[in-house]
């Protein structure tokens, strides 16, 4: 936790409601986002319940696995989700713009669950569909293989810091705002719109003891409350059984008591999960409500080429992603994320002064006036051959308790171009604070002297940040096939085969 | 040496049961001798060598070095900074003068990298910024970092230096350069980072959140492990706290006994900062208690704790008893160490010109420039003037692999009201409380014992996953215990 962020939480208890840790919107907010609301039974491993989705609040569609235990009945579920949510994903592909780099798609579709733990279902659910197969024994319907491996898309760009693809509602929530409460309680989300955007005449404390009662506000899921497993589901469950047992021994009387049982189920699994659904709409309106950071829609554009490119490989190969990353491709990744993760947090600094306040009081970055210039300074290049470069010098008066030292790199927030090291920290004759002078290193045009407005003039204020993107390139990994001894060398080439989908069916 | 060469053949591994009877250095050098036995024998890929802190890690990477450029097979050496690079050429340049005066080194370093001063002088060292312009040159050595971009030609031998150190992506980027490979490292140090959480690769070998050696000895789990027995570095007030804290299962001793080492400290003590250093100056451990309190990580009155005590150790004139010898301390020989970043820049503020500036410990020949930390300017202590060159302050990862006459450490928990698992690795407690030749002194707040009890290691277990050891929470208990017994509250 920050200063920033621990400050806020105290705020928070002091005045009832969440405080603010950003002034911007961090992540991009399709306008259409296909929200989905799972629902899990307890004691199967990520055996779907239910699911509520939809891309619009008053749009819901519900969806039922009247016995969960039931494979058929799952993919028929699988299948299902997958004829609403396909033709949603696949419609964003035809627009695109040409790049440089290929087609690029205009927009690109948005997944929305509530929590961290939708992410995990998405990512376990896509790993059991996507290796499906369509033909012989234990078929599924063409569909859900697709399904599968587009939810695995999905989930891995939702690994990827700063990608907008797929969100958690209380992830976005909780990067906006804080609130009195532990970060545990704030997975709740429920209890975390509570102190967000408290009832009328509630304090969000009080509104978030009210929604940790699951009679009044049930889970956000993917797991359900035990009390309404042992005391609604479980009977409901049992009288669909019994009903479908009916119906076995005598066809034509017994649909109808099927049909009956199936309402039933959906009825009480709708109490469980319109109120999440409604929770997530009233989050989306409120980081609705915020300005989009000044450097979302560039990470939107990386998304969408992302998705252009995942498009263009399902409809040219289209295999599903491997059960686990070999070495190769875990190094590959992980040195990705480490990347985005460093251009992430130098993006939100830059896009948002209250985020950069978290690193001014760290003494990462400084605020402060421009107190002199010399603009048209030029040196040797340091390569010999008497060449001059230009290195303008500026001075800037801080009162930020900076713990910078000479030689480090920072950026102005106005100026995200420009590249400055620090040549000198003094302390100014009178006054107090301190006076950094800084050597610009970019930005400033080809020509000897810099282009007019490159250089800050005096009086101008700034804030300089040394929190940076990694702009180093990641050093090159062998091919896969390639991989050394020291690694348990090149892996078996991946072949889809029979065994990819066996397992005990019933 | 006769007696040696025999014992060479009976000690496999570096069995302490079997050699009880033998003198430290009698136990080291048949542990060596085994070593180079292995590789040369050529039986495995890989061999690997766990050394623990101050046990000629270094020494044996430099004999070895000379042992296989000698054979007339080509070399490449890789280290993990810039630092241990050039004071491995400088050491292994002068071995090489003596044995093999026509052998050349090659300094491999970034594009448009300057030799740094220490090695301008050096008559059997190339330095270039590529493979090519260094000629062909019997032993090459670089960073992991350049090496990886490094995309053609294979070495026959690489002996990869702090291997621990070394995250298992940054290996697998330069593995193809290599036919066989000596792996070295201490296993109770840091483990490598990353910014980022990994979950996704639990349980597989290649983990790449993995130090190069955890994934090398998972995928080859049949190369050699020989340890180093001896730790040359530490005195013995150091042996059994240590060893049982971070080496739970192999344990290792120092070089010398008790009594051979240790600090004279003139005149009478005049506050609880000088009386732990008294009790330091007898017990080779010092703990200056602070009252509990939760603070911010730059907990100012910490802060000026260590600023005072390392003051102190100077201001009093300590000596270093060592060999029979005393030689008064300086600030070059005093390392702070400190968890994070922002704690070290601190202490350096705090002690104003005393405090070796960024960059001066990485390029100890550079001029110490104009920074001054920013609040150091007025705060250069008095009588600063007149001591050979300055403390060096900085975080646990960048003090791994230095050693000091004294350290003086600002504990990870001090002061905490959380206990993450960032400030219980073992390993950093490890680094901190391992770099002293004579005494290790530690400031913290009271309270940390408490601190611990209310977070117990509460990672979870993956499966495939093997279970790190030592346990930091343990090891952190184990520290504690130890210390509470030269302690001295403030």
């Amino acid at each position: 936790m920050t200063a920033i962020s621990s400050y806020a939480r105290a705020l928070a208890v002091a005045t009832g409601t969440a405080a603010p840790t950003a002034t911007v919107r961090h992540a991009h907010l399709s306008a259409r986002p296909f929200v989905l609301v799972p629902l899990t039974l307890a004691g199967e491993a990520n055996a779907p319940l239910a699911a509520m989705v939809g891309t619009a609040w008053d749009e819901a569609t519900l969806l039922v696995v009247a016995q969960p235990r039931n494979r058929d009945l799952r993919f028929a579920f699988a299948d299902q989700l997958a004829q609403i949510m396909l033709p949603h994903v696949l419609g964003f592909a035809a627009a695109t713009e040409e790049l440089t780099s290929g087609p690029r798609s205009l927009d690109a579709p948005q997944l929305i669950v509530p929590n961290p733990a939708g992410v995990e279902f998405v990512r376990l659910f896509a790993r059991s569909t996507r290796f499906r197969s369509t033909e012989g024994e234990y078929a599924v319907a063409p569909n859900v293989p697709v399904l599968g491996r587009w939810l695995t898309f999905f989930a891995e760009r939702a690994e990827i810091p700063g990608s907008s693809l797929m969100l958690a509602v209380t992830d976005l929530l909780g990067l906006h705002w804080a609130t009195g409460q532990s970060a545990l309680e704030d997975a709740n989300l429920a209890a975390l719109l509570g102190w967000i955007d408290p009832p009328p005449g509630l304090r969000g404390a009080a509104a978030a003891r009210l929604a940790e009662d699951p009679r009044h506000c049930p889970p956000a899921g993917p797991t359900t409350d035990p009390g309404f497993d042992t005391e609604q589901l479980a009977p409901a469950i049992a009288a669909y059984d019994t009903a479908v047992a009916a119906a076995a021994a005598d066809p034509a009387a017994g649909s109808a008591g099927v049909a009956r049982a199936v309402t039933r189920l959906e009825n009480l699994l709708r109490t469980q999960l319109q109120p999440t659904w409604d929770l997530v709409w009233r989050a989306l309106d409120l980081l609705d409500g915020l300005p989009p950071g000044a450097s979302v829609p560039a990470r939107w554009e990386t998304d969408r080429a992302r998705y252009t490119g995942f498009h263009t490989y399902m409809v040219e190969e289209g295999l599903p992603q491997a059960r686990r990353d070999g070495a190769v491709t875990a190094a590959r990744r992980l040195n990705r994320i480490e990347q985005a993760q460093a251009a992430y947090d130098a993006d939100r600094a830059f896009d948002d002064p209250l985020v950069m306040a978290q690193h001014r009081v760290t003494g990462e970055a400084f605020s402060g006036t421009v107190v002199a210039v010399e603009r048209d300074r030029r040196i040797p290049n340091g390569r010999g051959k008497g060449r001059l470069v230009t290195r303008p010098l500026l001075t800037v008066r801080t009162e930020d308790p900076i713990r910078l030292t000479v030689g480090a790199k920072v950026v102005a927030s106005s100026r995200r171009r420009q590249e400055c090291v620090i040549e000198a920290i003094d302390i100014p004759p009178e006054g107090g604070g301190l006076l950094i002078t800084l050597e610009a290193r970019s930005g400033m045009g080809r020509s000897a002297v810099p282009a007019p407005g490159t250089v800050a003039e005096v009086g101008e204020s700034l804030c300089y940040s040394a929190v940076l993107a990694d702009g180093v390139r990641s050093a090159p990994m062998p091919d896969t096939a390639d991989t050394p001894w020291t690694h348990g060398g090149p892996p078996e080439p991946y072949e889809p085969t029979e065994k990819d989908t066996a397992e005990a069916w019933e | 040496m006769s007696a040696v060469g025999e014992i060479a053949g009976l000690a496999g591994s570096a069995g302490s049961a079997g050699s009880a009877g033998l003198s430290p250095a009698a136990q080291a050098e048949a542990v060596t001798l085994a070593i180079l036995d292995d590789l040369r024998a050529g039986r495995h890929r890989g061999v690997i060598v766990d050394s623990p802190p101050g046990a000629g890690k270094s020494t044996l990477v430099v004999r070895t070095a000379a042992v296989l450029a000698a054979s007339g097979a080509p070399l490449m050496i890789v280290a993990q900074t810039n630092e241990q690079v050039d004071d491995l050429v400088e050491r292994l340049s002068a071995r090489l003068a003596d044995e093999l005066p026509a052998a050349r080194i090659g300094r491999l370093g970034r594009t448009g990298y300057l030799p740094s001063a220490r090695l301008a002088g050096l008559s059997n060292v190339v330095t270039a910024s590529d493979v090519d312009s260094l000629g062909e040159p019997e032993v090459t050595i670089s960073t992991a970092a350049k090496w990886a971009y490094v995309r053609e030609g294979t070495w026959p031998w690489a002996i990869v230096d702090e291997a621990y150190q070394m995250r298992s992506d940054t290996l697998l980027a330069i593995a193809a350069r290599f036919e066989r490979a000596l792996f070295v490292g201490d296993p109770g140090q840091l483990d490598p980072f990353s910014t980022v959480t990994g979950d996704r690769w639990h349980g597989l070998v290649w983990n790449p959140m993995q130090s190069a050696v955890a994934v090398l000895q998972r995928n080859n789990p049949d190369l050699p492990v020989h340890r180093l027995p001896v730790s040359w570095r530490l005195p013995r007030t150091a042996q059994d706290v240590v060893a049982d804290a971070f080496y739970p299962f192999t344990g290792f001793r120092t070089g010398t006994g008790f009594g051979e080492r240790g600090l004279v400290v003139p005149g009478p003590a005049e506050s609880p900062v000088d009386d732990v250093l008294d009790v330091a100056a007898t017990t080779g451990w010092g703990l200056l208690e602070l009252p509990a309190r939760h603070t911010m990580r730059t907990d100012a009155e910490a802060v000026a704790a260590v600023a005072q005590l390392t003051r102190r150790i100077l201001e009093r004139g300590t000596l270093a008893t060592s060999g029979g010898e005393r030689t008064r301390i300086t600030p070059g020989r005093i390392a702070v160490g400190a968890a994070h970043r922002d704690q070290v820049v601190a202490i350096r503020a705090a002690l104003g010109g005393l405090a070796a500036t960024e960059g001066d410990a990485d390029h100890p020949a550079a001029g110490s420039g104009s920074g001054a930390g920013a609040f150091g300017a007025s705060g250069a202590g008095p009588g600063s003037a007149g001591w050979d060159g300055q403390v060096v302050v900085d975080t646990a990862n960048r003090l791994q692999g230095r050693e000091y006459e004294i350290t003086v450490v600002l504990h990870p928990l001090s002061g905490r009201r959380d206990a993450t698992a960032f400030h219980l690795e073992a390993g950093r407690l490890c680094v901190l409380a391992s770099r002293h030749r004579q005494a290790c002194l530690v400031v913290a707040r009271a309270g940390i014992r408490e601190l611990l009890d209310a977070h117990p290691t509460s990672d979870p277990v993956h499966l495939g996953e093997p279970v790190r050891f030592p346990d930091g929470w343990a090891a952190n208990q184990a520290m504690l215990a130890h210390l509470a017994t030269s302690r001295v509250q403030l």
